[in-house]
């Protein structure tokens, strides 16, 4: 025995050894979206290859979708033409598309969760580097490449290199109004934005076997921020239950030989690791970023720090990262003017995320002059929001509840900030120019703190606005 | 499929210094509103210089002193971010065609072997060295040679590494895996069959 989820799932998944030392690996699952796999398609017809698995493969529309006006032809023209090569690579090669009159339509990384695509033991690739998401499930999932896309659509495998596996364990209770976002804005922050570089974070510990599924899949979620291509959690019957009755999920006895499969996917109690790190769920406080890097991150009661605090190797890009922000070393970042509210994106757009700002909102109101927005993950989370009530709460706070997609997680659709404008983020990146403003600011954080931020038009303590005990 | 052996990439530099810079600063996402890889090289590093332009400076990319230049010189964790391949797929559209820097990010890194693309890892001491002898003469020629791993310039050598599995698949022509992924399609199907959640 002695082996990781990763061991076993890499073992079972090995095709051959190719003559360049690379493993050839079967990938289970691949999700595809609009962005990364007009071109891969491109390139098989050229080739004049075919999809080889195309009951394996999935499809959804989520980067370039508008989230208010969803009628089409987009007014959007390359917009428009993305959803209509998409349909019909999915058409001519008969893959499953979860298409905007279905219903089901939403970010990939959370339709595939949602449908029950996502399962442990398995191999899962996806042209986007948050694809690590599905590894809250016991899955291996890798972000990929155009080209890599093309790979696995013409041979449902790809030449990759095993990675090592750190360990990354929380234990302990988190403190009200602390989540599962500052878990992995913290470990980040500890650990450096490449510190991950050539490893699989397992993330485990009593911190994460308390956590709900969803909480697992906003940490898995930025794996990739920190470096690590792969993140996962071992399965459990937390993982079970979430699965259970969704729609690709196996069913009647399938469904518990699945289940006998799936629990010895789980890392063995002796299993060896490249490295392990402990961290105390007690020691961490929300977490807010203030650079433009994921790892530039601090309590919110903590000060924005000076570049002569940070290791010499990061102080060019600490000295980049203030004046982006046009922040002030030395002040606290907590009373930072806010523009914009974002609830949404692939790490924090799902149900639960919803109904735990909804819980706090209710009776609230947006600060005049900001601007809020909520988006829902998928058309699924927005119709069941819908129905509990969540999107009333919303709207009546003052923010405008959008259709289903990436939106400004990115900007790649309408939804940009404008100029330098500060937008407090449920996002994963406050890369400079994400949010579709190559001047604007983002400030990442839990959905629980955009919320205050929208309340109070300032960065805030969530704990404290919304009396959190 | 045979590809042609990257041994060599001799071209003159540029350096763009920085660290972390990212997918998103290499190509903003609003270029890649495409479905194909055409014209996309105009748009690389697209909102660093025309921010450049706006301030009344001149980014090294526009620099007219370092204009076809195909060896692009950075910081470390070099294109770390989104796993877009139309972040390399710029690059090497805009006419780069080898990086050197401290340090990849892994799904960058990847993309970049798969067009043919070394991404090699110099010390930050000899970047800067490097840079140093790119700005007092920009047409000097650097030389990478991945078979001594080294880069030249100015008959100096500087040392490099690259990590073995993508030095042996430059080398042998074997950057794009898809030939040897093909050979495999059989040995693909029996392990999908053994794998019960892949059936129809
Ligand atoms: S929500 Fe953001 S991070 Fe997630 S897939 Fe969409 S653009 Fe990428």
């Amino acid at each position: 025995m002695s082996k990781t989820l990763l061991d076993k799932v890499w073992e079972a998944h090995t095709v051959r050894t190719l003559p360049n030392g690379a493993t050839q690996l079967l990938i289970g699952t691949h999700l595809i979206h609009e962005v990364t796999s007009p071109q891969a398609f491109g390139m098989l017809r050229d080739l004049g290859l075919k999809v080889l698995y195309p009951h394996r493969t999935f499809a959804t529309v989520d980067h370039i979708v508008p989230t208010d006006e969803r009628v089409e032809p987009f007014s959007d023209d390359l917009a428009d033409a993305m959803i209509k090569a998409l349909r019909q690579n999915c058409a001519e090669n008969g893959i499953t598309f979860f298409d905007l009159p279905t219903g089901k339509q939403g970010i990939v990384h959370i339709v595939g969760p949602e449908q029950g695509i996502t399962q442990p033991g398995t191999t899962i690739a996806c042209g986007d580097s948050h694809t690590s998401t599905h590894g809250a499930f016991g899955a291996i999932a890798f972000g990929i490449g155009t080209s890599q896309v093309r790979d696995v659509l013409a041979t449902q495998t790809m030449a990759l290199h095993k990675p090592k596996v750190r360990r990354v364990e929380v234990n302990g209770k988190l403190a009200p109004g602390v989540y599962a976002k500052d878990v992995i804005l913290h470990i980040i922050r500890k650990l450096g934005v490449n510190g991950g570089l050539g490893y699989a974070y397992e993330f485990a510990g009593s911190t994460f076997d308390a956590f709900t599924q969803e909480e697992r899949m906003t940490v898995c979620n930025m794996s990739i921020e920190g470096g690590a291509r792969v993140g996962y959690v071992n399965p459990d019957n937390t993982t079970f239950e979430y699965l259970k009755g969704r729609p690709f999920a196996p069913k009647g006895a399938d469904w518990d030989a699945a289940v006998a499969r799936w629990k010895a996917t789980a890392s063995d109690a002796d299993a060896k690791y490249d490295d392990v790190v402990t961290y105390n769920a007690a020691d961490i406080a929300p977490t807010v970023t203030w650079g433009i890097n994921p790892g530039q991150a601090i309590f919110i009661h903590e000060k924005v720090p000076f570049a002569s605090e940070v290791p010499e190797k990061d102080r060019a890009t600490a000295e980049e990262a203030l004046s982006h922000m046009h922040l002030k070393s030395g002040d606290p970042i907590k009373g930072t003017k806010v523009d914009v509210a974002f609830l949404g994106s692939c790490t924090n757009g799902r149900l639960s995320d919803l109904q735990e700002v909804a819980r706090h909102l209710k009776g609230r109101k947006v600060r005049e002059g900001v601007k809020a927005i909520v988006v829902p993950g998928s058309q699924g989370v927005a119709s069941v929001a819908e129905s509990m009530g969540l999107a009333e709460i919303f709207r009546n706070a003052g923010f405008e509840w959008r259709g289903a997609g990436c939106s400004m997680c990115l900007g790649m659709n309408p939804d940009k900030l404008v100029g330098d404008q500060l937008c407090a983020s449920s996002s994963n990146r406050n890369f400079k120019g994400r949010q579709g403003s190559p001047t604007g600011r983002t400030v990442l954080m839990s959905p629980l703190m955009v919320a205050a931020a929208a309340v109070t038009g300032e960065i805030s303590d969530a704990r404290e606005v919304f009396g959190v005990k | 499929m045979a590809l042609e052996k990257i041994t060599q990439v001799a071209g003159r530099g540029v350096y763009v210094p920085g660290e972390d810079l990212d997918t998103d600063r290499i190509i903003p996402a609003r270029f890649m509103k495409c479905i194909t890889f055409d014209g996309l090289g105009e748009f690389a590093f697209y909102d660093a210089r025309s921010f450049a332009k706006a301030d009344g400076q001149v980014h090294p990319l526009d620099d007219a002193r370092f204009q076809g230049a195909s060896i692009l010189l950075s910081g470390s964790n070099f294109g770390c971010g989104s796993s877009r391949e139309h972040a390399p797929q710029a690059l090497y559209r805009f006419g780069i065609r080898a990086i050197v820097a401290e340090s990849f990010a892994e799904i960058f890194f990847g993309n970049s072997i798969t067009l043919g693309m070394p991404c090699v890892i110099a010390s930050s001491e000899d970047i800067r060295a490097i840079a140093a002898l790119i700005e007092s003469d920009p047409a000097a020629l650097l030389t990478l040679d991945l078979t001594e791993k080294k880069i030249s310039i100015a008959d100096t050598d500087f040392p490099v590494t690259i990590a073995d599995h993508a030095h042996e698949a430059l080398v042998s022509g074997k950057w794009d895996a898809i030939a040897d992924l093909l050979e495999g399609l059989d040995a693909v199907k029996s392990r999908a069959n053994a794998l019960p959640y892949m059936a129809a």
